[in-house]
């Protein structure tokens, strides 16, 4: 598949090789976000001067002989819940409105170290809750495929940065799926890392437990690269892992001979049929390159939405109870603390925000935490044990990303519960704390790109990597 | 400092045969140089809002990260309060104030880092340690106007973040005590244990260390009854006093028939009154789960060994050494007393250069108040001194005397002082002669004292001592008189 845009492999190159510059790189997609960004809305902010002078500083070093970072002069978007020192950070949220961090969350930090050059803070769902970035507060993000269809969520702005050509690679950030099912719905690789694998430091938390910060890129050697940049251990991370962080770059070529891949013997209903055909390409593919099909099985994966859907809101009812008008963002005077409290979170937070802090609120409470949390946890060791048990047969597993193409804007808003499924298969990869990425693999329906889903297990990157790069060649 | 720790304040028995169940909770912060979770400085003191960070703020994206130290200095207390170390996990405690910046505390819950140890109490009494669980504090409130200094009818309040996320260890122990005076004991002990192994300095006036104290009473033999949990309670006198004070309320409503709500009281030591704070009902729902932005805390059997190793002579230990040395009672008020001010090692060096341990207790006692554990006079000299007494080459008035001059002056050499003072003691045969004359010159109390009116002998040491301007060895003078009665 040809691109449309150059690769962040390509612009390194081109730029390290003195074939362009920092500069002039930025400017075509300073070009392209003035001629596209109105319709599309993948920004919050533009960060156009910082970006000259950030590219200008690169060009400088590149003159000077200095030795040059991987992502020298690359343009890559942050999704808008990552902290930018001195750069509004919004996740989308009025409440958060004018916020400005006073430090760098740590991906943005090795970013910066890597040379990249940040032209803006993107579009969410509000606090990364949603699959459509309908959820915003300040709009909702447009596929650039098709402006008529939603981008995904909730980094829905991040992926249409990247498949309008606004930056060459961007993050975003992955709690059930925020980042592969957008990737999915936008023809863009996406990656979810291992639970760890990617500090946390600096984003703000929607589901601690789950979050994960991955790229969005056009190609899976530019995923790989992004993913050397970020990952590995931080120690302001309690959580981030203590292994060094593997290579992705050196291993795409290796091919799948020899892998076995494990294809889901119970598909869920709601998938459809042009995703499903996708998926028996994506299986012969495989195949004919060397790999082994096993077919295997998930018992335990028709609970994980519901156990999702209590975890999640459980932490963010935690996670987001910091936001009460006393120290920073949007605060409405009232009379007293308590009406301060109310009133404050009464207008700062988005319906779907509430709705989950409710939901949260209300499954950690005393008389009912056994009943919906306490299960939810046991749905989470099930679902790990169901990937030991598979992964015993198999590699990686295979499986649609999304049910379904881009859908129109607009189209899920009003059932709340038909949204939630778009994540089906993308959330336990997030519940058992394993790796998965988002290949794209044709198109389907309505000529809108289809992804497929490469599962691994924890620290399975490498294998992961493999296999979505020999589905890239056969794509 | 000199608490009330071991002066007997006995608290009266209850009416009626009622028998108090108290159970204590004591927050102490401990002596870590950076908070539990961030590089802030936990320091108490400087001016409000400096010592924060975002992980203090609760700032978006800001993580904790757990302080080894705080760890190690947790370690250390419930290794003192001879309990199991064990995998310990955090969990949030959900609630919304204005001082708790992240609107949830870090705390431990269901698997906290000590548990299963004991304190013991003079008279052999066993105190249980339930748990002594890590935790971070909140921030500090100034609630400005109104009339009561709550948060209630005040116009503003102003918030100093400097003590939120500092380190916390809460020692919960089991409902084993039984009256004021050993709660009293109880923390007075945990005081000294906290401040032995560098833990805290306890310092309550400070706030570093602050007892909840949770109240029952029953009659003995029946279940526990419902208990009240008292707060505010921040000084050792406080403890007894409030716990006196909240049995006695509870006695009086349940003999007129009422029934005991269970609630949080506040203890207000002016009034020397317990009010109701908050009932059950009132009571928040903490939603505590599992702290996802933390790890198990799975400290290695190795280095709890090591810090076990590396803990000092606890004070149960030294102040049954230093009571074997001088002869003293364990459960003394002067062994007390030298211990705590870490007196000890002191008595113990006056006694290896050759002085009696004894009068070395009594004189560090009554002249090292203001000493610390490190006296600046000699231990020889002070050996010096009591052999001197010992020997009745001076008399114990003027060994106090000398004892006085070399504490003003910081040392000196006693004999040298008694040879400036002209301080001898008086032969026994003029003595002798010095009581006769006392005996023909008081007729009355002599003929007394021969009746066998002990009284009657204070008037006749008066003249002796009145006689020998005080070099008389009140000893020499109370032997002559007792021999010269049955003669």
């Amino acid at each position: 598949m040809t691109q449309p845009f150059a690769t962040v492999v390509d612009i390194a190159r081109d730029i390290a090789s003195g074939n362009t510059s920092a500069v002039e790189v930025l400017e075509h997609h300073l070009a392209r976000i003035n001629e596209r960004e109105h319709d599309i809305h993948a920004f919050n902010l533009v960060t156009t001067e910082q970006a000259r002078a950030t590219a200008q500083q690169v060009d400088a070093d590149i003159k000077a002989g200095k030795k040059l970072g991987p992502l020298a002069g690359v343009p890559i978007a942050l999704k808008d819940n990552m902290c930018t020192r001195g750069i509004e950070t919004t996740c989308s949220s009025k409440i958060l409105e004018g916020w400005k961090p006073p430090y760098d969350a740590t991906v943005v930090t090795r970013l910066q170290q890597a040379g990249a050059v940040m032209v803006g803070k993107t579009n969410l769902d509000e606090f990364a809750m949603g699959s459509s970035t309908e959820n915003s507060a300040f709009g909702p993000t447009k596929n650039p495929l098709d402006t008529t269809r939603v981008p995904g969520g909730s980094s829905g702005g991040s992926a249409a940065a990247v498949a309008a050509g606004f930056a060459a690679a961007s993050l975003g950030s992955d709690t059930g799926g925020s980042i592969r099912q957008p990737a999915s719905l936008c023809g863009l690789v996406g990656v979810k890392p291992t639970y760890g694998l990617v500090s946390r430091q600096g984003i703000v938390a929607f589901a601690s437990s789950l979050d994960q910060v991955g790229p969005f890129t056009h190609t899976v050697a530019d995923a790989a690269l992004m993913m050397e940049v970020i990952g590995g251990h931080d120690p302001l991370d309690s959580t981030s892992l203590p292994q060094p962080m593997p290579s992705l770059t050196s291993v795409l070529g290796q091919g799948v001979t020899g892998l076995r891949i494990g294809r889901l013997a119970d598909m869920p209903d709601g998938c459809e049929p042009e995703v499903l055909a996708r998926m028996d390409a994506a299986y012969a593919a495989l195949q004919a390159a060397g790999a082994t099909i096993v077919d295997i099985s998930l018992p335990s994966l028709s609970y994980c939405l519901t156990a999702y859907y209590l975890v999640a809101p459980a932490e963010a009812s935690s996670n987001l109870a910091r936001y009460d008008g006393v120290r920073y963002g949007m605060r409405v005077e009232t009379a007293d603390l308590h009406s301060m409290y109310g009133a404050t979170r009464a207008a700062g937070f988005g319906a779907e925000v509430k709705r989950r802090i409710m939901l949260g609120t209300y499954a950690l409470s005393a008389g009912y935490f056994d009943a919906y949390y306490g299960k939810a946890l046991k749905v989470r060791r099930l679902i790990a044990n169901d990937f030991a048990a598979a992964y015993e047969k198999c590699d990686v597993i295979l499986t649609p990303t999304s049910p379904t193409v881009a859908f129109p804007l607009g189209d899920k808003t009003s059932d709340p519960l038909t949204m939630y499924l778009c994540d089906i298969f993308t959330i336990p990869t997030n519940l058992a704390g394993h790796a998965a990425m988002s290949v794209p693999f044709g198109t389907g329906a309505h000529n809108m790109p289809v992804g497929v889903q490469v599962l691994a297990p924890a620290l399975g990157e490498p294998t992961m990597f493999r296999v979505a790069a020999e589905l890239e060649r056969a794509s | 400092m000199s608490n009330a720790s071991s002066a007997p304040q006995h608290s009266t028995a209850l009416p009626n045969g009622w028998e108090m169940v108290v159970g204590l909770e004591v927050h102490v912060e401990l002596d870590t140089k950076t908070k539990l979770f961030s590089a802030s400085p936990n320091r108490f003191g400087d001016e409000p809002n400096t010592n924060i960070d975002p992980v203090t703020l609760g700032l978006p994206g800001a993580l904790p990260v757990l302080n080894k130290h705080a760890v190690e200095l947790a370690i250390r207390l419930g290794l003192a309060l001879n309990c199991t170390v064990q995998p310990s996990t955090f969990h949030r405690k959900n609630y919304f104030y204005q001082d708790m910046p992240k609107a949830y505390q870090i705390s431990q819950y269901d698997q906290p880092i000590n548990i299963d140890g004991f304190m013991m109490l003079p008279g052999d009494v066993r105190i249980g340690i339930e748990r002594a669980h890590l935790e971070e504090d909140t921030g500090k409130s100034t609630h400005i106007g109104g009339t009561s200094g709550r948060i209630h009818g005040s116009d503003y309040s102003l918030v100093d973040f400097n003590r939120a996320g500092v380190p916390l260890v809460e020692i919960v122990s089991r409902p084993d005590i039984r009256n004021s005076d050993q709660a009293r004991q109880y923390v007075a002990e945990l005081r000294s244990i906290l401040l032995a192994v560098g833990a805290s300095d306890a310092k309550m006036e400070e706030g570093s260390m602050r007892c909840d104290v949770n109240v029952s009473v029953r009659k003995p033999g029946e279940p526990f009854g419902t208990r009240c949990e008292i707060k505010n309670v921040n000084s050792i006198r406080a403890v007894g006093k409030a716990i006196d004070y909240e049995a006695r309320r509870q006695i009086d409503v349940l003999e007129s028939g009422g029934t005991i709500r269970q609630e949080t009281r506040h203890w207000d030591d002016s009034e020397g009154r317990t009010h109701t704070l908050r009932t059950k009902e009132d009571a928040d729902d903490y939603r505590y789960f599992l702290e996802p932005d933390l790890v198990l805390l799975d400290p290695d059997q190795a280095w709890i060994e090591s810090i076990r190793a590396s803990l000092p002579m606890l004070p149960a230990a030294r102040r049954a050494q230093l009571a074997t040395l001088t002869g003293a009672n364990k459960e003394s008020e002067s062994v007390y007393v030298i211990v705590e001010r870490g007196q000890d090692e002191y008595v113990s060096a006056v006694a290896q250069a050759g002085g009696d341990a004894a009068r070395a207790l009594v004189y560090v006692q009554q002249a090292f108040a203001e000493e610390g554990s490190t006296p600046k006079v000699a231990a020889s000299d002070i050996a010096t001194l009591t052999q001197m007494e010992r020997d009745a080459k001076i008399t114990a008035t003027q060994a106090k005397t000398i004892l006085s001059e070399m504490v003003a002056n910081g040392g000196g050499d006693p004999v040298a002082i008694a040879a400036v003072k002209g301080f001898e003691a008086l032969d026994t045969s003029a003595v002798e002669a010095m009581v006769d004359a006392a005996i023909a010159q008081q007729a009355d109390a002599w003929s007394k004292f021969c009746a066998g009116e002990e009284k009657a002998m204070g008037a006749l040491v008066g003249a002796i001592m009145k006689a020998s301007q005080g070099k008389a060895d009140g000893k020499v003078v109370t032997a002559i008189l007792q021999a010269r009665r049955t003669q």
